[in-house]
């Protein structure tokens, strides 16, 4: 037991002397998660757009005023003709183009169908998909607005009795669809893993490379006891910028935590183990710190994508929602947002935890086999 | 010039004799352009919605039915109380629920107005967004019809949609440029300042020094290889994406390449600039990480658009040089653009690239001394 | 007891085709300053981690400090020291804190262990050292330092692995004196060494050519054997016939 002792004084000697490394540990985590939590987003803040208004009536004016109202859009530019405007949008100035008929208003007048088009810049799909709805919404309204007026003033009586539902939006858990709700506990997850894959089997493997690591086996230190020693100190590490994260998410960002506390910090030592184990497993098949780094980093960035942070998972094949059962990442993002969000308890995510358990459990399990103090 | 050959020549040797390596070299693009182009999507389909009608009639059905029957939704429950929304809700797997009110279609005969409250899981809240989007749609577009059956009337605005360069609004075309710029980061910047930080490290930098070669020499020769590696990783992307994902290219080829090789430049320039900070391989592979590629994915608006994020953001995605390569790379792939449109940033791009070339043969040369 | 420290017979290491050490035999005698010598790729690194307990053999026994290489490798390794080309000391750490580290591996602890500490500290002569790291110091007290370390818990045997590569002649020969010492206490000395020189020093010498031993005696004995008046005279005699190169 005390070889562990000696074995984990060295190791936090070594961290803490690294000066270039101590930044990087906790400094980064901390900026990273500020910007990071800003920057992921996909509101629509203001979309710029260009007219071609071939009608020129009061209809039409109180159309594009009623969509600049909404605070969504703002006209940058008008123009003559549709194709100087879609000059425009290659160079990508405007993200939509209203082209308004000359027939606008008069149709509108006598009742009939009036047409107008919306070019939209397609090339960010969901972007453009949002514009579409915002624009069609808004428009829908100022539409059965002055259907509405028209109506009444010509008195067509049998026209007035048109139908409407009345949709009421109800937002649960995350009233003003704060994107920064949800990124935080995933972004969070993902900078603590990213320390614990990188920094522990990447210093195993260092030590092997430099040639410290002969000293060792030839010493009676043990496997496990050599594994621990090395783990030990990046999982304190780990938890303690977890920690910080969570705090900077609860009083900085205001994030509500519903859940307890205590179930999130037992599943994150949990979590933290596995990634280690990921980490001393890739360190166990290979040589040199290149190498390490490279497939963990070509692991990560697999688990991220496929972790639900960036795109839901509801959104997959099937096929890549079947790999997700194999994403700690996915796991443990899931179960943070379950936690902290949504206030869910042990009855909700046992099954989870167990499975991230198991994992752990298995992949230490090779990795200490794997591992040789002997060659063979 | 032949010392320069054969230190060139075994760098290359060292790079393909390590397959671990050249595996995720190579094996990483492809793999993220088959995640991205079928795993990673923003078009929502098939998310689970529930419904609690507390009308039970007609209409309430048809529109139930009408819910079910779109591509966006997949009907999973009828709820019986109210009670239920917050159990399903914490389950996790419903993302919506539906509420009609008591005497649905008798209020809308009656009093010309019925309500319908949505309620989304607004945890993720794009999703939350999209949901309510479509469901408001579709009841639209129906009680436009109940209003208009029977007639041949058809009074209000109709808007007609075009969508421009990505009609079917297939994500993977807005991913693929992304990932060309991340991949290039990747390998050139991480690569290569991992590959000159192990020289140090190892003890062997000492050795190059004292030959013939000239620190110039010793960085263009570290820089050679993962020059051609993403060349090749390049091209690979590009004809996987087109004949796989079907992403158009409507421009030019040179000019698509000569945009490359600025930005390849630039983040070669950034990995020396990096190895002559960092002391270790370590340190290194976590400043690229952290302060390179993180940024690059994240502010450059390969997944998130530079419009949504708060204007400080904005400014500091403007000296990140994968943000003017994203613009550079999408309008050329899917808008066809010139050199005309494009002129402005690839003189930004450019001018990126020279100062970090410039700043990192400075350093590196000062770190020597 | 047992009066070998160490003892092999046939003990041989191929890697795939290639065969490192081919059924070499012979004994060490405790308290012996045994020097191991050999060309680059003769094989002296492979054998010395069989009998270190890095490598399995792949056919043949031995035996260390009356252990079996192969089924007691983690015990032979509470019963020796060893020492590595490398030096293998952590440049990141002061001398004071690789001494409690590598003490304390070692099951030295509290008193016993600031006793030892102590000690080393004085007899390599790093009073003014103990506080700075490693990487700064000199090479030849990283030597001393390392060597020092290597018996700090008084093995039985103790293994070094080229130990005096790249110093002066008056720092090496500071190092056996040092050896010298610690022969006397009873420790016996298991030395590979490209220094022919240093050859004379050893109680006995073997030299490995193309993975066999060629020759094993004392020095004065192995110069009347091959009528040679050094040691490396008979190394290059022995060398010229080998067929493996440098690695």
């Amino acid at each position: 037991m005390s070889t562990i002792r000696f074995l984990l004084r060295k190791e936090f000697l070594q961290i803490f002397r690294n000066k270039s490394m101590l930044p990087i540990l906790f400094v980064m985590p901390v900026i990273q998660l500020l910007i990071l939590s800003f920057a992921a987003t996909y509101e629509l803040k203001e979309v710029s757009f260009t007219l071609v208004d071939m009608d020129r009536s009061i209809a039409s004016q109180q159309l594009i005023s009623r969509m600049q109202a909404t605070g969504y859009f703002n006209l940058i530019e008008e123009y003559t003709s549709t194709e100087h405007a879609i000059q425009e949008m290659d160079k990508g100035s405007a993200k939509l183009i209203i082209i308004i008929p000359n027939n606008f208003s008069e149709r509108l007048k006598t009742g009939d169908k009036s047409e107008i088009q919306l070019i939209i810049d397609a090339v960010d799909g969901s972007t453009a998909g949002l514009i579409q709805s915002y624009a069609s919404s808004i428009i829908a309204d100022f539409s059965r607005d002055i259907v509405t007026k028209t109506n009444i003033e010509t008195a067509s009586f049998e026209r007035v009795s048109l139908k409407s539902i009345n949709l009421i939006p109800v937002n649960w858990y995350n009233p003003q669809l704060d994107y920064i709700t949800y990124m935080v506990p995933g972004i969070l997850v993902v900078l603590v893993s990213m320390i614990g894959l990188f920094l522990s089997g990447m210093n195993i493997v260092r030590e092997r490379e430099i040639g410290t690591i002969e000293q060792l086996n030839v010493t009676p230190i043990s496997k496990s006891q050599f594994m621990i020693g090395k783990l030990v100190p990046f999982w304190i590490i780990g938890m303690f910028d977890l920690l910080v994260g969570l705090a900077l998410a609860r009083f900085g960002f205001g994030i509500p935590f519903l859940g307890n506390l205590f179930t999130i910090l037992i599943i994150a030592g949990i979590y933290m183990v596995l990634i280690q184990a990921l980490g001393l497993f890739i360190s166990t098949i290979t040589d040199t710190q290149q190498q390490a780094m490279f497939i963990a980093w070509f692991i990560m960035v697999v688990f991220i994508l496929m972790g639900g942070l960036f795109t839901p998972i509801e959104s997959m094949p099937g096929w890549a929602q079947d790999l997700t059962l194999g994403n700690p990442i996915a796991y443990f993002i899931k179960i943070m947002r379950m936690v902290l969000l949504k206030g869910a308890g042990w009855k909700e995510v046992y099954v989870l935890v167990l499975i991230l358990g198991s994992m752990a459990i298995g992949l230490l399990g090779i990795s200490i086999n794997r591992y040789q103090k002997t060659v063979k | 010039m032949n010392s320069f050959n054969g230190f060139v020549v075994k760098e290359f040797k060292q790079i393909f004799r390590d397959k671990r390596t050249l595996v995720v070299l190579f094996g990483m693009p492809i793999i993220m352009l088959i995640l991205f182009g079928f795993a990673i999507r923003n078009e929502v389909k098939n998310v689970k919605i529930g419904v609690l009608d507390l009308s039970k009639d007609a209409v309430t059905r048809e529109l139930t039915q009408k819910l079910a029957s779109s591509e966006a939704f997949e009907f999973s429950v009828y709820l019986s109380t109210y009670d239920e929304v917050e159990e399903v809700f914490k389950a996790g797997e419903i993302k919506e629920i539906i509420v009609f009110e008591p005497n649905f279609s008798e209020k809308l005969t009656l009093e010309g107005i019925a309500n319908v409250q949505v309620i989304t899981d607004a945890t993720d809240p794009n999703l939350s967004n999209i949901v309510q989007s479509y469901t408001g749609a579709i009841i639209r577009d129906y009680i436009q019809e109940l209003n208009y059956q029977g007639t041949t009337l058809q009074q209000g605005i109709q808007p007609t949609i075009k969508m421009m360069y990505n009609p079917e609004l297939k994500s993977v075309n807005l991913f693929v440029p992304g990932l060309i710029a991340v991949i290039l980061m990747l390998i050139s910047a991480l690569m290569t300042s991992i590959s000159i930080t192990r020289e140090k490290e190892m003890g062997n930098m000492e050795i190059l020094l004292v030959s013939p070669l000239k620190p110039i020499h010793i960085i263009i020769g570290k820089v050679l290889p993962y020059l051609v590696l993403s060349v090749i990783n390049v091209i690979t992307i590009l004809i996987l994406a087109h004949f796989i994902f079907e992403v158009p290219f409507r421009g030019s080829y040179i000019l698509f390449f000569i945009e490359a090789i600025i930005f390849i430049l630039t983040a070669l320039a950034l990995g020396v600039f990096i190895s002559s900070v960092a002391n270790n391989q370590q340190t290194a592979m976590m400043v690229s990480l952290a302060g390179l590629l993180l940024p690059t994915v994240l502010l450059s608006g390969f997944i998130f658009p530079v419009e949504s994020m708060p204007y400080p953001l904005q400014m500091v995605s403007h000296i990140i040089p994968a943000k003017w390569f994203l613009i550079v790379v999408r309008s050329i792939m899917l808008k066809g653009s010139g050199i005309e449109i494009l002129w402005m940033e690839t003189l930004i791009l450019f001018g990126i690239a020279l100062f970090f070339m410039a700043l990192s043969m400075k350093k590196f040369n000062v770190r020597l001394q | 007891m047992y009066d070998f420290a160490i003892q092999t017979n046939e003990l041989s290491r191929t890697f795939g085709d290639f065969t490192a050490v081919d059924r070499i035999t012979f004994d060490v005698k405790q308290g012996e300053i045994f020097g191991f010598l050999g060309a680059n790729g003769a094989g002296k690194t492979t054998a010395m981690k069989m009998l270190t307990g890095l490598l399995t053999p792949t056919s043949g026994e031995a035996r260390v400090s009356g252990l079996d290489v192969f089924k007691e490798a983690e015990e032979i390794k509470q019963n020796i020291g060893y020492m590595s080309q490398k030096f293998s000391l952590y440049d990141d750490l002061t001398p004071e804190e690789n001494i409690e580290f590598y003490g304390g591996v070692y099951g030295l602890k509290g008193q016993e262990l600031n006793h030892k500490k102590e000690e080393l500290i004085h007899s390599v002569g790093l009073e003014k050292f103990r506080k700075k790291l490693v990487r700064s110091l000199p090479l030849g007290w990283k030597q001393k330092l390392a060597f020092s370390i290597s018996i700090i818990h008084n093995p039985k045997i103790v293994f070094l692995d080229e130990p005096t590569g790249g110093v002066d002649p008056v720092t090496r020969r500071q190092f056996w004196e040092k050896i010298y010492e610690v022969s006397n206490q009873g420790i016996t000395v298991f030395v590979t060494t490209h220094y022919m020189d240093e050859a004379e020093y050893c109680d006995r010498v073997s030299i490995m050519v193309d993975g066999r031993i060629e020759a094993l005696d004392s020095p004065d004995e192995l110069k009347r054997t091959f009528n040679a008046k050094s040691i490396e005279e008979i190394f290059i005699q022995l060398a010229r016939s080998a067929e493996r190169g440098e690695e």
